[in-house]
């Protein structure tokens, strides 16, 4: 089984779960033996998986060129490298939020930047940045051209594209190869927006990726009823697939003195979808119960000047700490620290920041309104609304030794079974359906028509 | 506070405020020693300030100050009663409408109670060479020395006094060298020392030479800055309040520390930059907010300072700890000691 994959960011340049998800998914099933063909739209060179750069592949060359131009391609393991000098300095996404201009933009914005197009004597490429800045719409639609390109040079029995940055170059990669094409749903565009500020474009895109897809692929059950009641798509073609979690890596840092006895924790994008109004509102009251309470409000987004307002307004900023965005070791310290950590998310599709947690050994508190509460029993639920419910849920952590310390033990037991090896198991077991299905659809077109038609992009019932 | 730089970077500095000095045409004003909003959090703090600032211009320029300029020349009537009370014998003001009502900002004034003399800055002529100077949009623009000179003259005469004040890096920092400001400022002191009409006079001289008649009064804190004139600049929203607030909280636990380190980086972070960089003023206020600023937004400067509060807020409690763990040993030992003098206190029934 050999999978074409397109992504969008991975590790260790990622601004979100899509790229650790991706890492984690993709490891997974080359143990399962799948051949996974990766692209990405740019690729960094230090990844740990070897990916296919979209940024070095020529568009609108012959075949004869394209073979000139790109070297063999060398074969490691079940995973695929193409050794491409590359002509661009390697560079970290954090550099580029350090040179972001204001606070609120640390964590999505970038400089302005434009495609590149280089041409050379076989043909035209496009240097990616493969970032979330201004000429995004831009990148996925040329990342399409390059994923049509790309079928011409590989062979491969399944598309698999990760969330809508990536799922016009499905549709583009399906047209032309006439495979079967899977859509992963990460995260939709309802749960970073909100009903009220849906980016139109966005969920166009979001849309007939779903539609022309022979199988979408939901985080949670959460995620699929907003698949299913939003994008109107047929139940029977959505399934749900549980994300892992990667087992931790030990890692060394420098350990940070602990400001008070009682820290609680909010860690992620500082955006709407994430609900910090409510971490906020909740500390108020958790603080007149516990006033020697402190509260990290850990990551960065377009929230995060209203929330210091809010803050501040509460004359609480004395107990609120506010990072910014931090990288990989300034998390594990913020976790050493933290007695409890609150996801107050309005809608998550999975959520794996909870799960990092408690491996860090932190009990959780997660909204209702995520995918990780249907598959976590040992941590606390409540609706990301309900301020009240959220402190009462603090407050009795922070108060009772015996119900973190349960949560903590119990939440690291639960979350063992949580693998990515477990999701690959499935996943795999679906691109084996996809296939058969394909296979009997081809049959029954050559008996019953006699003329070979276009795929149908609705599955056969049979 | 800058003194401490100057000692430490650039010492050529104050040997040239010394020889500056040594003319006795140059007179060194009181000030708060961390250019702090002091006066606001507690008057024993605010006194001790402006004492170490004293006592460093006293060490290192040899001269001391008998005429006070406030923080950003903020005022009011109870600052001036502080600085008489503490023997200053005048205090330098903003010259704004809102406490002359009418009358000039080119004479001298005294204070309602005390026998203070108070010397209004006229603002509108100081703006034109710290702000307006080099900016082309100015219908004055160019500003030459012999117009300014000829604005001077047109000042009535019984408005004797003309005060100008502006920042010491108004020359060559916000007004650059290459725009003409030296030669512009050497110009206008040679045209006025020739007329005759005109002298410069050190403020303290003022003092011992005239009487004010005049009273000014506020009960309002006024300032020098933004369109406002007022606190706004450093505590005109939440941030800026709960920041400065945040730092207040621990005024006495820190000076009940005793201890100098804690208590210098306390004072550091009373310097009133700190809240000016957390203005969320739009505009032109804003601009000016956002030129003398370090910081790309205002939610940094807060993110930033607040993190450093949190860090000497832990310090301090540390060292409380720290005293409260060693009065406690001290007392069990003098305890014992008692006990081997003493053998009865130790006998039990």
């Amino acid at each position: 089984m050999t999978v074409l994959m397109f992504g969008w960011e991975f590790p260790p340049h990622i601004s979100g779960g899509l790229g650790t998800a991706c890492l984690g998914l993709t490891q997974s099933l080359i143990e399962e033996n799948a051949k996974i063909l990766f692209v990405v739209p740019r690729a960094h060179g230090d990844e740990r998986i070897e990916l296919i750069n979209a940024s070095e592949v020529l568009v609108g060359a012959t075949k004869e060129e394209v073979d000139s131009v790109i070297p063999p391609v060398k074969s490691e393991g079940q995973s695929i490298k193409i050794t491409v000098a590359s002509t661009l300095a390697p560079y970290t996404d954090v550099e580029q939020w350090q040179q972001s201009s204001t606070v609120e933009k640390w964590n999505y914005e970038f400089p302005a930047t434009t495609i590149k197009e280089v041409v050379t004597k076989g043909g035209k490429r496009y240097e990616f940045t493969g970032t979330y800045g201004p000429a995004l719409l831009d990148e996925v639609q040329r990342y399409s051209e390059v994923a049509a390109e790309l079928t011409k040079q590989y062979t491969f029995d399944v598309i698999h594209a990760h969330d809508w940055l990536t799922y016009p170059a499905g549709i583009e990669a399906k047209r032309s190869s006439n495979k079967p094409l899977i859509v992963h749903v990460h995260a939709t565009e309802f749960d970073r927006a909100g009903e009220k500020n849906i980016d139109k474009r966005v969920f166009d895109i979001e849309y007939q990726g779903m539609q022309e897809a022979d199988m979408v692929i939901a985080v949670s059950q959460w995620t699929k009823d907003i698949v299913v009641s939003k994008y109107r798509i047929d139940a029977a073609k959505v399934k749900v697939v549980h994300n892992g979690i990667v087992p931790q890596e030990e890692t060394d840092f420098s350990v940070l003195p602990k400001i008070s006895e009682h820290i609680v924790t909010f860690l992620g994008r500082i955006t709407y979808q994430k609900g910090p109004q409510y971490f906020i509102e909740a500390a108020r009251k958790v603080l007149l119960h516990f006033p020697d309470a402190h509260f990290i409000m850990a990551g960065s987004g377009d929230l995060l000047p209203a929330m210091m307002e809010r803050v501040a307004q509460l004359r609480i900023s004395s107990h609120f700490h506010f990072t910014g965005f931090l990288k990989e070791k300034q998390i594990h310290q913020v976790w050493s620290v933290s007695n409890v950590y609150v996801m107050p998310s309005v809608s998550e599709p999975f959520g794996i920041t909870p799960l990092e947690a408690i491996q860090a050994g932190v009990p959780v508190i997660v909204s209702n309104q995520s995918g990780i509460a249907e598959v976590m029993d040992h941590a606390i639920k409540a609706d990301f609304w309900d301020t009240d419910a959220l402190a009462n849920a603090i407050i009795g952590v922070l108060k009772h030794k015996a119900l973190s310390k349960s949560l903590k033990a119990s939440g690291k037991k639960e979350i063992e079974t949580l693998t990515w090896s477990q999701a690959a198991k499935k996943i795999n077991d679906l691109y084996h359906e996809l296939q058969s299905i394909k296979q009997i659809e081809a049959i029954s077109e050559s008996v019953f028509s006699g003329t070979p038609t276009k795929a149908s992009s609705k599955i056969p019932v049979f | 506070m800058a003194l401490e730089q100057f000692q430490e970077y650039a010492p050529a500095v104050l040997d040239s405020f010394r020889t500056l000095a040594a003319t006795g045409k140059v007179e060194f004003l009181g000030e708060t020693y961390y250019h702090s909003l002091s006066f606001l959090t507690d008057k024993n703090e605010f006194i001790a300030q402006v004492g170490k600032h004293k006592q460093k211009i006293e060490e290192l320029i040899g001269v001391s100050p008998s005429v006070f300029r406030n923080t950003e020349l903020i005022y009011s009537d109870t600052i001036g009663s502080m600085m008489y009370d503490l023997g200053f014998k005048g205090i330098y003001l903003d010259g704004i409408e809102g406490i002359l009502k009418g009358r000039s900002p080119n004479k001298v004034y005294t204070h309602p109670d005390k026998d203070l003399m108070l010397f209004p800055r006229n603002y509108a002529l100081s703006d034109d060479i710290a702000f307006r100077y080099s900016d082309p949009n100015w219908n004055q623009w160019p500003l030459t020395p012999g117009k300014f000179v000829n604005w001077l003259q047109q000042i009535p005469a019984e408005q004797n006094y003309i005060g100008l004040g502006m920042d010491y890096e108004t020359f060559g920092e916000h007004q650059k060298a290459a725009g003409g400001i030296f030669k512009f400022l050497e110009q206008v002191i040679s045209i006025l020392a020739n007329l005759r009409q005109f002298g410069f006079i050190n403020p303290s001289e003022v003092v011992k030479r005239e009487s004010a008649e005049d009273i000014l009064s506020t009960s309002k804190i006024i300032s020098w800055a933004d369109q406002a004139r007022d606190l706004s600049a450093w505590l005109g929203n939440d941030l800026q309040r709960d920041a400065f607030d945040s730092l207040n909280k621990l005024h006495h636990d820190i000076i009940d520390t005793n201890n100098a380190d804690l208590i210098d980086d306390y004072r550091h972070l009373q310097t009133s930059d700190h809240f000016y960089y957390m203005s969320t003023k739009k505009s032109d206020d804003g601009n000016v907010h956002q030129y003398f600023s370090p910081y790309s937004s205002p939610y940094e400067a807060f993110m930033n300072y607040m993190n450093v509060v949190a860090d000497l807020e832990w310090r301090v409690k540390k060292e409380i700890e720290k005293q409260a763990l060693k009065f406690k040993t001290q007392q069990m030992e003098s305890l014992v000691t008692m006990g081997i003098n003493n053998p009865s206190l130790i006998g039990s029934s």
